[in-house]
């Protein structure tokens, strides 16, 4: 194995060295309403947008929650959600794993910021929030705080340093999921979310 | 494989199915595209950026590849390194039997489609299920993908239903594309939840940070890599990125160009397993580093220009003859424009060797290709190298093409054009004779079968001019 190692590098180092090219310029997107680009990008693949505040979010969610018949929420208990049937993420997937995957209807989460360019929610899973909690529930709602919006990915990779330190798992969200493959036919839900619904902060 | 390009391009041009099922997708795959880089001055700046990043990796390759191992390592993500697709099956099998696995459930992975890693995995007691809808279905049906991008492009709704019906308990027969998916969706749960690891690709390679970025619609992707307790990914050597910042450039590419989305549903990029503390994610994470050939393109400067792809699939969305004979024609799991310059690079001019000809040279690929990788220049290099190899060694099987009848008509071609009188001799001869000589005549025979032999006209041009009053200048 480590002999396999060894020979392709050395292939790869005995080749013709050619220089290495500089990086010519390009810029990403600015936008003067980062909110009015994101929610237009993000409504134009399935997903919703619902600009609230600090002090709305809570029953907004509830009423938005009781209009799709939802049943069991999952959600970290710090979030605060107003809703009766309701479970968190508290123990190892091993021992969660058949209510995570057919025993629950929605998720909220929070999000660590969002990319206007293309209408994507930047998501860091955590012990909190682990990375199925966003996956498996048929509908995802997430928190958006609206200042946490970029222009586009190159702006809030820098800004929010993520090179310096990659969490076990960095996420884009843009929509809910959705596959082509038969006939190039737009369904959705067909691993993920159904529905996702972003409640933006302001 | 052969000359058996051209017996299946002539089946597949008369299966109106099919051409209709290719037609309509790449015509929508074509708009879509266009529509998302319609300021012509971003996208020409935007793909010599993409360019120049897949070149820079390329150039500073191996220091990449030990700096990506050295971070993914320190991460907790196991490394390993294969220099044969039967090298990465053996790894692939060993990590899965040291786990006890029987069952692993796929995510899309043209690397694992290159080892056909199913059959080999089958073979050995464990079962491969694929989970991408398109992918799953070609498996239901046992077929090969004929698209990188879109794996089951040759079908229409009516065959995938037929499919389901089939193979899946108390489908009803529906060609309700919803029923369908929802259907794949209730299958494919219950697999991810009973799968003892995952398999996935990836899209790119961070050297800066030991990353894997992967890019999916579905969210079966981000299942496969998170879910099982195992995950193992496989990955070609060639999918290193110097910086994370490197990536937003490629991403505005790569889902613009395949399918003409802003960006897919998800990017995923994954660091390290599951950490203390954290709930879930894979215990173990395994990275199988193919090289299969890579290596030896890499040797030749023109030729590793091939190594910068990032399997967008736009040059064979793009591809007059790809649109028509579809992807299963050209017999090799990398189909399209780019699959007829790498295949016969990683399999040898002696196996693929009649790919290099299923072109027309008409550069559409190379118009579109986001990383301006000069897929004609390389078509018309290996078609040399199979006839006339040159003295570079990285070109398996060059010289496999080589015909004595063929090489001798083109030396007394050039002798002829080199020389005035000879010229003038063989030109006349032919406007007199040609006629004569008839369609079905031995050399000739192969290129009449499919074009009407065409008609000498009774004078050379010379002749024309001279009668036109012009002279020898």
């Amino acid at each position: 194995m480590s002999s396999a190692r060894a020979n392709i590098l050395a292939r790869l180092r005995a080749a013709p060295k050619v220089p290495a090219p500089e990086r010519p310029d390009w810029q990403a997107q600015g936008f003067n309403d980062r909110l009015d680009r994101f929610r237009m990008m993000l409504e134009a693949v399935h997903g919703e947008v619902h600009v609230v505040t600090d002090e709305t979010w809570r029953a907004h969610l509830r009423k938005v929650l009781a209009e799709k018949n939802i049943g069991r929420v999952l959600a970290a208990p710090h979030l605060g959600v107003d809703w009766d049937d309701q479970v968190a993420y508290d123990s190892p997937v091993e021992d969660f794993k058949d209510q995570l995957v057919s025993g629950i209807d929605a998720c909220v989460t929070t999000t660590r910021g969002a990319i206007a360019e293309t209408g994507s929610l930047v998501l860091v899973p955590d012990s909190d929030e682990p990375r199925l909690s966003s996956l498996l529930p048929p509908i995802h709602v997430a928190l958006l705080k609206a200042e946490d919006i970029a222009d586009n990915m190159a702006q809030i990779m820098e800004a929010q340093g993520w090179a310096a330190s990659m969490p076990t798992n960095l996420l884009l969200i843009s929509g809910p999921s959705k596959t082509a493959d038969i006939e190039q036919t737009l369904a959705y839900g067909v691993h993920g979310p159904k529905e996702l619904i972003v409640l933006v902060l302001q | 494989m052969g000359a058996d390009f051209s017996t299946r391009a002539h089946d597949a041009l008369n299966n109106p199915q099919l051409r209709a099922n290719f037609r309509r997708a790449m015509d929508g795959l074509m708009t879509k595209r266009a529509a998302q880089f319609e300021d012509q001055d971003n996208w020409n700046a935007l793909r010599a950026r993409g360019a120049a990043i897949k070149a820079r990796a390329l150039a500073r390759l191996p220091d990449l590849l030990e700096e990506f191992e050295q971070k993914a390592s320190a991460n907790g993500i196991i490394v390993h390194w294969a220099e044969t697709t039967e090298d990465a099956n053996r790894m692939v099998l060993e990590i899965l039997n040291s786990h006890g696995a029987k069952k692993v459930i796929k995510g899309k992975s043209m690397v694992s489609e290159e080892m056909h890693l199913n059959a080999h995995l089958e073979a050995h007691g464990i079962r491969a299920v694929e989970s991408d809808l398109g992918e799953y279905i070609i498996q239901l049906a046992g077929e090969a993908p004929s698209h990188i991008v879109m794996p089951c492009i040759h079908k229409n709704k009516g065959e995938i239903a037929q499919l389901f019906t089939d193979n899946i308990d108390n489908q009803p027969y529906t060609e309700d594309v919803d029923a369908l998916t929802a259907a794949a969706r209730q299958v494919l749960r219950r697999e991810f939840a009973s799968a003892d690891a995952g398999l996935s690709g990836a899209n790119f390679l961070v050297a800066e940070t030991g990353s894997l970025v992967l890019i999916e619609n579905e969210g079966n992707g981000r299942l496969s890599t998170t879910l099982p307790p195992l995950h193992i990914a496989v990955a070609g050597i060639e999918k290193l990125v110097e910086k994370l910042d490197d990536v937003a450039p490629l991403l505005a590419l790569l889902p613009r160009s395949a399918t003409g989305q802003a960006i897919t549903t998800y990017v995923n990029m994954i660091s390290s397993p599951r950490k203390p503390g954290e709930k879930d994610g894979p215990r173990q994470v395994h990275l199988v580093l193919l090289d299969n050939g890579r290596s030896r393109v890499y040797a030749d400067e023109q030729l590793r220009d091939t190594l910068r792809c990032i399997r967008c699939g736009a040059c064979m969305n793009h591809c007059p003859v790809y649109s028509r004979v579809g992807g299963h024609t050209y017999g090799s799991v990398y189909p399209g424009p780019i699959g007829k310059i790498l295949t016969p690079q990683l399999a040898g001019l002696d196996c693929a060797g009649d790919l290099p000809h299923a072109s027309t040279l008409c550069n559409a690929c190379v118009e579109v290709c986001p990383v301006q990788i000069p897929i004609a220049d390389i078509l018309v290099r290996l078609r040399t190298e199979a006839a006339e190899p040159s003295a570079s060694t990285a070109v398996k099987g060059a010289g496999s093409g080589h015909s004595a009848v063929e090489s001798a008509v083109w030396k007394g071609w050039q002798a002829m054009y080199a020389n005035p009188a000879a010229y003038k001799i063989g030109t006349k001869a032919l406007s007199v004779l040609g006629n004569l000589i008839p369609a079905a005549a031995p050399l000739l025979k192969q290129w009449t079968s499919v074009r009407t032999k065409p008609k000498f006209a009774g004078k050379t041009l010379h002749q024309l001019a001279r009668e036109k009053g012009y002279d020898n200048e």
